[in-house]
């Protein structure tokens, strides 16, 4: 299926997923010299969910998401000094540093919201989608989640009403296999956290290979012009894999050593770079695009270790608009 | 002029807002083709159409969502909780989502929304239909909070509340449901922030909310008879909360009655009487004291109920140990 997708997307998506991966390491880097205040959580290994997700989207569509969110954010086209900024509780963070890591926003890119709160952002997403649909525009939400929220009550409520009422929002999961530190085979009695439960909602539920990003790309974009043409909402189900643990002070130690490897040799990134090899990109261009990413982050972090931080005097700004 | 009820006050309240722009849509349990559990608002289904009026599972979690991502993308909601207590199962849309998103995105995200419950005791409803949770709404950064007490603050504030670029919840208490008074016909607007003068006095000021506003009127009605003169404030709002009006009427009468159908730990009167400490202390002549709800989960039993939330008799004792 990869042979319908051309070239230069394939570059350009191993680009978007490169650049996510340097984000994220250069934030675990930034939290292990303990310049980043309070938690983060990564996504290093999940960056084929975003970047094939965000692919199928156009101007005006919306994605919400979860405290795991700097890929979707950067995916969609959030600036990563703006991010990182942000992380770094500067005044030029995408959030005026009022954020954080756990929260992510750009609404000028259709970023309506990263959520800290687990299934919270499912109802909300909702919320969009109704109004794309009272407002008569063809507009579709996209919003992430975890194998973790399938169980919670606020994802149930969601899939629910937007089911019933036929919205245009696609519910997409990530399934990395553990709720925080439980393996989620412990914690559901479904095989498919996500995808089986679309049944009970009549819906269609889709299960893909998240280290796929055209896979991603391909199952995703069906959703998503469905929930277009007014058909209403989808799950997708994309198993992948965090390469590190659920937040930052998880080593991660419960995974099999095994599953970890296997996961490991199934990279992203790694498989569009083989795909690129392929069809004649030479390893040495990859190399140079790695260490351009390499380059342009020294300066994003450079520039947003030295930016300010926000002035006490603003501290009730934003608390209401009047 | 136009005389109605509370009850009718709500459904007008609604339907002016609705009138005024196409973006306020309306959605709760039952509230369109059923008119509303307690038929507060029949014929808006009929007036505005099934697109913008909407009845929803019963998924309280589904309700709040939906109205703040409605309200994040353009539109200004008015979603019903058909009782406050049901807010326990939402409080997470409300105050960890709706309440604080614009902070936390630096005003990117904003929920120009209302939420209108069912509030408050005195029907026989018992332990879990019949609470005051006007505080936990008032304790959360971000909300604002009403309580009308009359017809016309219904109206009033409701059309205060839709215009609002901040998300609002508003408490009408089901007590006042068949409450009469005339509604000024047209745009009518009652502004946050401003405690109404229920009746003017120069012994004591009673400070009141809600279904307490009668209670206290009742009181003044029975101390009057007495010789003892109750200047009455009804807040209208405890975010904003209007503190002037209340420390200008202390400063008159010297003395400081706080009538709130909450159980009394922690309740708002608590709030005002610590304000009016720090701000006044040395204009009072006597002790603030608080007419509160106690602490007990609101009975079902007629004597029971009647006992756990303040009636007239305990505000006229209280203002008379005062003298």
């Amino acid at each position: 299926m990869s042979a319908e997708v051309s070239t230069n997307r394939l570059r350009a998506w191993h680009l978007a997923m490169l650049e996510i991966r340097e984000f994220e390491s250069r934030v675990m880097d930034l939290f292990t010299r303990n310049l980043v205040r309070g938690t983060t959580h990564l996504a290093i290994g999940q960056e084929a969910v975003a970047v094939g997700s965000a692919g199928v989207l156009r101007d005006g569509d919306k994605t919400l998401c979860t405290y795991r969110g700097h890929h979707h954010c950067l995916a969609r086209g959030m600036d990563a000094y703006a991010g990182m900024a942000e992380i770094l509780g500067r005044s030029d963070g995408c959030c005026g540093g009022r954020g954080g890591s756990m929260h992510l926003t750009d609404t000028s890119k259709g970023l309506y919201g990263a959520y800290a709160i687990v299934g919270a952002q499912i109802p909300i997403a909702v919320g969009c989608a109704w109004s794309s649909q009272v407002r008569g525009t063809d507009e579709v939400t996209t919003v992430f989640f975890g194998d973790g929220t399938t169980p919670i009550g606020a994802f149930h409520e969601g899939v629910g009403l937007a089911a019933t009422w036929k919205l245009p929002v696609v519910f997409i999961c990530e399934n990395n296999l553990y709720s925080e530190y439980s393996p989620i085979h412990t914690v559901v009695p479904v095989i498919n956290a996500a995808a089986d439960r679309a049944s009970g909602y009549a819906i269609p539920g889709m299960v893909v290979d998240g280290n796929d990003v055209v896979l991603v790309h391909e199952v995703v974009g069906a959703a998503v012009e469905r929930a277009r043409a007014g058909e209403g909402p989808s799950i997708v189900e994309a198993k992948t894999y965090r390469h590190g643990g659920h937040s930052r002070a998880d080593p991660a130690t419960y995974r099999p050593a095994e599953e970890v490897a296997e996961w490991m040799s199934r990279d992203p990134i790694d498989a569009v770079a083989k795909l690129l090899i392929e069809r004649g990109v030479t390893t040495s261009e990859l190399e140079r695009l790695q260490a351009d990413v390499v380059e342009r982050y020294d300066e994003i972090v450079e520039r947003a270790l030295a930016a300010p931080e926000p002035s006490v005097e603003e501290l009730f700004d934003n608390t209401y608009a009047s | 002029m136009t005389v109605m009820n509370y009850r009718k006050a709500i459904c007008e309240g609604i339907a002016r807002a609705m009138r005024r722009d196409d973006c306020v849509v309306f959605l709760g349990e039952d509230v369109a083709a059923a008119g509303g559990a307690f038929k507060s608002t029949v014929g808006i289904l009929e007036e505005f159409g099934p697109v913008r009026v909407r009845d929803t599972p019963i998924a309280e979690q589904a309700i709040i969502g939906a109205a703040m991502g409605a309200a994040m993308t353009g539109l200004r909601p008015i979603a019903e909780i058909m009782f406050s207590d049901f807010l326990a199962i939402c409080w997470d849309g409300v105050a960890n989502e709706i309440a604080k998103s614009r902070y936390m995105t630096a005003g990117q995200l904003q929920s120009p929304l209302v939420i209108r419950v069912h509030n408050g005791a005195g029907l026989g409803f018992g332990a879990q239909h019949s609470q005051s949770l006007e505080n936990m709404a008032m304790m959360t950064p971000g909300l604002k909070v009403v309580a009308p007490s009359t017809p016309a603050d219904v109206v009033g504030l409701m059309a205060t509340a839709v215009d609002d670029d901040d998300p609002v919840v508003v408490f009408e208490h089901k007590a006042l449901f068949d409450v009469k008074q005339d509604v000024p016909d047209g745009d009518h607007r009652v502004p946050f922030g401003q405690a109404r003068q229920v009746r003017a006095g120069s012994d004591v000021s009673v400070v009141a909310l809600a279904a307490m506003v009668p209670v206290a009127e009742a009181a003044a009605a029975e101390l009057g008879s007495r010789g003892i003169s109750c200047e009455i404030l009804d807040l209208r709002t405890l975010y904003p909360l209007d503190m002037d009006t209340v420390l200008a009427s202390v400063s008159k009468t010297s003395l400081l009655v706080i009538v709130e159908e909450n159980p009394r730990p922690c309740g708002w009167g608590a709030e005002v009487s610590s304000i009016v400490a720090e701000r006044a202390l040395f204009e009072l002549d006597g002790p603030i004291v608080r007419v509160a709800g106690e602490p007990v989960p609101i009975p079902f039993a007629a004597p029971l109920e009647a006992a756990a939330i303040p009636d007239p008799a305990r505000v006229v004792a209280a203002v008379e140990s005062l003298m």
